[in-house]
């Protein structure tokens, strides 16, 4: 659990992030503001294309195709949106570090394992070649790559799936960053080998003291892993909270909808509950909340009416003009059951 | 070390490809209309003269025996003598091949350099007028036959504007270059044109690739990612292609060398199939037979040198 007390490192404020035309932008990303703490592990959840991964990479500056980031994203009290190419890279790696949703394709398949990890360290340290071969060896040691020292000289398509995300983990590891960004790791390995690398990343957290965004969109790898929880839909935030507060106390009917969408202790035979409807397009988004359309409680006033981020408890966020009436909807639907 | 087996394994292979391409010259020839016996000898030879000549050639042997006979006097490098330059071919060969191998090389150059940075800008500036005016441009190189581009840039740069020189070739390297500018652009121009088509699209393709977004979020300098991880990944398909494009550009020189009043093996060609010049065509058709397996053979080992995944024998 982390700490109250501990300093923040990052903090979004009113991140915008935006393609297309200046008149009729295609905003992925809207008014999104949330704070990470050093050491802590922050979970970043929802459906495709809700925003998590362009998130994400706003924060480093790597939006492709290039897009406009508006907004503050203060790494310890520096704007990185104001930053250039040049001071940013220093940043890329070194400080922030990345980690991709498919090891299969994130790795560059010509070149060699223990190069990839050299060249991070190249770009961010001082170390001399030997002093880099140490460095990638005990890093490929501490990800839990067996004989580390005969497999810097392997290539990429020589590793497995889950031993290949574990190589990219790794290799954002190897400048020590303070925070790592994780965009869906697990979600293209199998079950087993996904439960191993979030302890992974769990362990790594805590032993080296460096927080973490763990992009998802699953609700069990968020309960298993992460010390608090922001819920995006259509580019916005609409919960926040600590992992107990959102998963025993969910307030936005999104995030109780998410809930209730994964299998839990209830009777056999109990079919799983699924929220009605598709994400909006991103050119299609209301001006008041994104998920008007898919709401059963929603009220007139929501479609015009964007609901601000409330708070309703220490630490819990909700942006719901409804949220009682959720709350209610969903108790008598269990019920129901 | 996996690439020197891989190595041998493929220069095993180049066994079977050249008996059988010597099993082909061979057949080709016998198969051709005509009885060079006939053709060499004079137009009031006697029958028995003509036997002579046909004895002399080994063309009254069975063809097993004969087939035999080749392949022996190839391996010694005797392709026997030219009828219309009365000189051992392998002689007339080696003497020709050095300008047609600089002229290759010289267009292929010149198709890299013209190619790949206007390739580079086109895939960093997708579907603006930039990419556009390129893409158009080098269009007009695949879409017209290489003899013409040649007539052109001859009437225009040479025999108008006299900048260059209107054929044959120099005495040394630099006059060569400057000799053999002409042909070795007109080639160029249609080589080039299939490069930029094939790396603009790798490079579009590797810049969107999830390994260029990891090493961008890696904090590396654009330089080490456009050379190590983009350039790098787009020439394995480029280098491919380009080693087929020069495998049709030695059979492009017949033409070009024509055209540009060039001795070299492309032209000799031509003479020797208009002259009936049965060993001389055979000889030919064996060397670029042999260049393209060469060529092959290089652009496989650079591939491999590219790719990991390719090393496996």
């Amino acid at each position: 659990m982390a700490n109250p007390q501990q300093e923040t490192v990052l903090e979004l404020r009113h991140l915008r992030t935006e393609f297309g035309s200046r008149q009729h932008p295609l905003v992925a990303v809207d008014d999104v503001s949330f704070a990470v703490k050093a050491g802590e592990i922050l979970g970043l959840v929802g459906e495709s294309g809700s925003g998590k991964s362009i998130t994400l990479r706003s924060i480093l500056g790597i939006v492709r195709p290039r897009g406009r980031v508006g907004g503050e994203i203060l790494w310890k009290g520096r704007d990185l949106a104001a930053l250039d190419e040049a001071a940013l890279r220093k940043v890329r790696g070194r400080e922030i570090a990345m980690i991709f949703q498919e090891p299969m394709s994130s790795l560059n398949p010509l070149l060699t394992v223990g190069l990839q990890i050299s060249e991070n360290l190249v770009a961010h340290t001082g170390l001399d070649a030997k002093a880099r071969k140490a460095r990638a060896i005990e890093l490929l040691e501490m990800v839990g790559i067996p004989s580390a020292r005969d497999r810097l000289g392997d290539y990429p398509h020589e590793f497995s799936g889950g031993m290949r995300q574990r190589v990219m983990i790794a290799i954002a590891l190897a400048s020590n960053p303070q925070l790592l960004l994780a965009d869906e790791p697990t979600t293209a390995l199998d079950v087993t080998i996904q439960d191993q690398i979030l302890r992974l990343i769990q362990s790594l957290s805590r032993d080296l003291g460096m927080a973490v965004i763990l992009v998802t969109h699953d609700m069990g790898v968020v309960a298993q892993t992460c010390d608090r929880v922001a819920v995006m839909y259509g580019g916005r935030l609409c919960e926040v909270g600590t992992t107990s507060q959102v998963i025993a106390d969910a307030r936005h009917p999104y995030a109780l909808g998410l809930l209730r969408s994964i299998p839990r202790d209830v009777a056999p035979r109990t079919p799983l509950y699924s929220i009605p409807g598709a994400p909006p397009a991103l050119n299609a988004l209301p001006l008041g909340c994104a998920f008007t359309t898919r709401c059963p409680v929603a009220g007139p006033e929501c479609r015009d009416l964007r609901p601000p981020l409330e708070t309703v408890g220490q630490f819990h966020e909700v942006a719901c003009h409804h949220r009682v009436e959720a709350l209610a909807h969903f108790r008598q639907q269990e019920a129901a059951q | 070390m996996a690439s020197i087996s891989y190595l041998v394994a493929r220069l095993l292979q180049i066994i079977p490809t050249f008996l059988l391409v010597m099993v082909f010259i061979f057949l080709l020839v016998r198969m051709l209309p005509g009885d060079p016996a006939i053709a060499m000898a004079e137009a009031k030879a006697t029958d028995a003269q003509v036997e002579q000549i046909r004895h002399n050639l080994g063309l009254d042997q069975p063809l097993p025996v004969q087939f035999v006979i080749f392949v022996k006097n190839t391996l010694t490098g005797d392709l026997g003598r030219s009828i219309m330059l009365k000189a051992p071919v392998t002689e007339v060969i080696l003497d020709r091949l050095p300008t047609t191998i600089f002229l290759a090389l010289y267009s292929v150059v010149l198709a890299i350099v013209l190619a790949g940075p206007l390739a580079f800008l086109a895939a960093s500036r997708v579907n603006t007028t930039t990419d556009v005016v390129i893409r158009s441009v080098f269009q007009i190189g695949l879409s017209m036959p290489v003899f013409y581009i040649g007539l052109v840039l001859l009437t225009v740069l040479a025999a108008q504007l006299r900048w260059f020189p209107v054929g044959g070739y120099g005495k040394n390297f630099l006059d060569n270059l400057h000799h053999l500018i002409l042909p070795a652009l007109s080639v160029a121009l249609y080589t080039s044109a299939i490069i930029l088509r094939n790396l603009r699209a790798s490079l579009i393709e590797v810049l969107d690739a999830d390994y260029v977004q990891f090493a961008r979020a890696k904090g590396l300098s654009t330089r080490i990612i456009m050379t190590r991880h983009v350039l790098r990944n787009a020439l394995v398909s480029t280098v491919t292609l380009l080693g087929l494009s020069i495998g049709n550009l030695m059979s492009g020189t017949l033409v070009t060398e024509t055209v540009f009043a060039i001795p070299g093996v492309g032209r000799l060609m031509l003479e020797a199939i208009f002259a009936r010049d049965y060993p001389l065509i055979q000889g030919l058709t064996l060397t670029f037979a042999v260049l393209v397996s060469v060529v092959f053979l290089l652009t496989d080992i650079v591939q491999s040198m590219l790719d990991p995944r390719l090393r496996k024998a």
